[in-house]
């Protein structure tokens, strides 16, 4: 029996009058992967920022309806203590204006994840993040150099690295491999298959194949409603809704 | 009429837009020209650094370089922190709303009222009702108030050029907004800050009305010992040996002009350069 992580009901979301997210309900696996596919504009955007409440800072929005994460409700949790347990990675690669190594250290050290901890604990952090994020092999000789000097797929790595520094329990990729070449997605990809053992992860793509490879469940959302969800086996084999079919077999408008 | 080859239009163009580069060129360089071809023989050592004499006709303006400072840094050192905070919360808090939008108005309406004026409120505020009498922290204050239109304006567009991507990639992380805005934002927005703040000294050193009823002392024997003391200053000085003193010698008028001019272009040319330096540094 495979635990729930998050559990999400009846999810309305808005921005000011125009409605965006219409009664999902759906629940994510720890330790899977679920993948979320549909056309741009469908709310896949939202509904991840949804999950970590980054959308808190959008201006007009607003929503109804319950997440859960553990069984908590995420939003009467601290926001500051939501986001570091749901990590979020975004379609373009951001990392901050620092070096490689500040960047990774950069929340640790805001979160005081390093007090009581010897003054060497941070290059630990620092080391482990970078090789689980597959990019410790590229960088290690050049930690102190600018990471807005990376190509787009190292930064992109570099954020996951990030984000792994402060060990969170569920990571959201917002379309991460949107703006790379096929070698980068392949890493990227290949990171998130191991990464899965130790985390919860909901990737949404724009990339039918990539949800095929790498999910464990899949889920389909068209213009804010959620129109399917299922093993991504049984959804790629033999989709129950017609829209369903017609996305995966390219046939969408 | 025939038309213009494009070639001949052209030229005429680009020869119209350089004479008018050359009007505006020509009152500035003169200006500089006339204050140190009249000044500089007055400059040396003792000019700069000792006290006036015979009635100001001779000796030097040490007391009023003194004052200049005094003012101009304290003016600096309370506007500055306060214009920036209210810039932050501005950018970074603020919603956009009515109030919000009247209070950005304001401070840009702020920008254009008269300096007398200023001067006028710094008398009624700062030397009466508050009572520091004429003395340097008066005269500060008013132009603390002066400045800080330029500087929550420059400081505001400067947080507001630090590209949001830096702001959520922090906050997705779990970091506070006020952690995200002091180890991120301000760090890359401080150049423009800084930039800001020089700009806006440079433009307050040389005002003469906000300081005439707050700060500014037709003659001090000393030099001040405290901010509630009255002082001598560059451009009321200037004022009052060119026009309140019979047989005053040239040279020292042109003089006193030509420390006030290098004072004040020298702060703006910091600014330029530590604005170049910076940009060369950015790292995005
Ligand atoms: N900050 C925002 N303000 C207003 N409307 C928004 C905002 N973000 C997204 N939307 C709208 O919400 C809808 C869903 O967008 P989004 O969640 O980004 O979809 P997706 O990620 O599937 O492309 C779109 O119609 C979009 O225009
Ligand atoms: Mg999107």
């Amino acid at each position: 029996m495979t635990k729930i992580k998050m559990n999400i009901a009846n999810l309305n979301c808005f921005y000011a009058k125009k409605q965006v997210l219409e009664n999902i309900s759906l629940h994510i696996n720890a330790n899977q992967i679920l993948s979320i596919i549909g056309p741009s504009n469908s709310g896949k955007t939202t509904f991840l920022r949804t999950l970590n409440r980054m959308s808190d800072f959008d201006a007009d929005y607003w929503r109804k309806g319950k997440v859960f994460l553990d069984e908590k409700d995420i939003f009467s949790m601290n926001m500051e203590k939501l986001r570091s347990r749901v990590g979020m990675l975004f379609a373009m690669p951001m990392p901050l204006p620092l070096s490689i190594f500040e960047n990774v250290a950069y929340a640790p050290r805001r979160l005081n994840l390093l007090k009581g901890k010897p003054k060497k604990y941070i290059d630990e952090i620092v080391e482990t993040s970078l090789r689980d994020a597959s990019l410790w092999d590229e960088v290690k000789d050049r930690l102190d150099e600018s990471a807005m000097k990376m190509s787009g797929g190292q930064q992109q790595r570099l954020c996951i690295a990030r984000i792994l520094a402060i060990d969170p329990e569920v990571i959201l990729f917002d379309e991460p491999c949107s703006g790379l070449d096929p070698i980068s997605t392949a890493k990227v990809e290949e990171t998130m298959m191991a990464l899965k053992k130790r985390y919860t992860i909901v990737l949404v793509t724009n990339n039918v194949k990539q949800a095929s490879r790498v999910g464990d469940v899949t889920a389909f959302f068209l213009m804010g409603k959620l129109i399917e969800i299922d093993d991504t086996a049984k959804l790629f084999v033999a989709p129950k809704q017609k829209e369903t079919n017609d996305y995966i077999t390219g046939r969408f408008g | 009429m025939k038309k213009l080859s494009p070639k001949l239009s052209q030229k005429l163009a680009v020869s119209l837009l350089t004479v008018a580069m050359i009007i505006t060129l020509i009152p500035v360089s003169a200006i500089i020209f006339i204050i140190v071809k009249n000044g500089i023989s007055a400059i040396s050592w003792e000019f700069l650094f000792s006290m006036p004499t015979q009635g100001m006709r001779a000796g030097g303006i040490f007391p009023a370089i003194v004052g200049t400072i005094a003012i101009v840094s304290c003016s600096i050192a309370t506007a500055l922190p306060i214009g920036v905070c209210a810039a932050i919360y501005l950018n970074e808090y603020a919603r956009d709303n009515l109030l919000t939008r009247i209070i950005k108005l304001a401070i840009v309406n702020l920008a254009g009222i008269p300096s007398v004026v200023y001067g006028l409120f710094g008398l009624g505020i700062f030397v009466m009702f508050l009572g520091f009498g004429v003395s340097i922290i008066a005269g500060a204050l008013t132009l603390a108030i002066m400045e800080l239109p330029v500087i929550i304006t420059t400081a505001r567009s400067a947080l507001s050029n630090v590209p949001n991507s830096f702001r959520e990639a922090s906050l997705a992380l779990g970091v506070s907004r006020w952690q995200t805005i002091r180890h991120i934002v301000l760090p890359n927005a401080l150049p423009g800050i800084l930039t800001g703040a020089i700009l806006s000294i440079a433009r307050v050193a040389g005002e003469t009305a906000p300081i005439l009823f707050t700060a500014a002392a037709f003659y001090t024997p000393n030099l001040p010992h405290s901010v509630f003391d009255q002082v001598m200053a560059l451009p009321y000085h200037l004022f009052i040996i060119s026009t309140q003193i019979p047989n005053m010698p040239k040279n020292i008028i042109f003089g006193t002009a030509l420390v006030l001019l290098v004072m004040v272009l020298s702060m703006s040319l910091i600014a330029i350069i530590a604005r170049i330096i910076f940009r060369k540094r950015r790292k995005w």
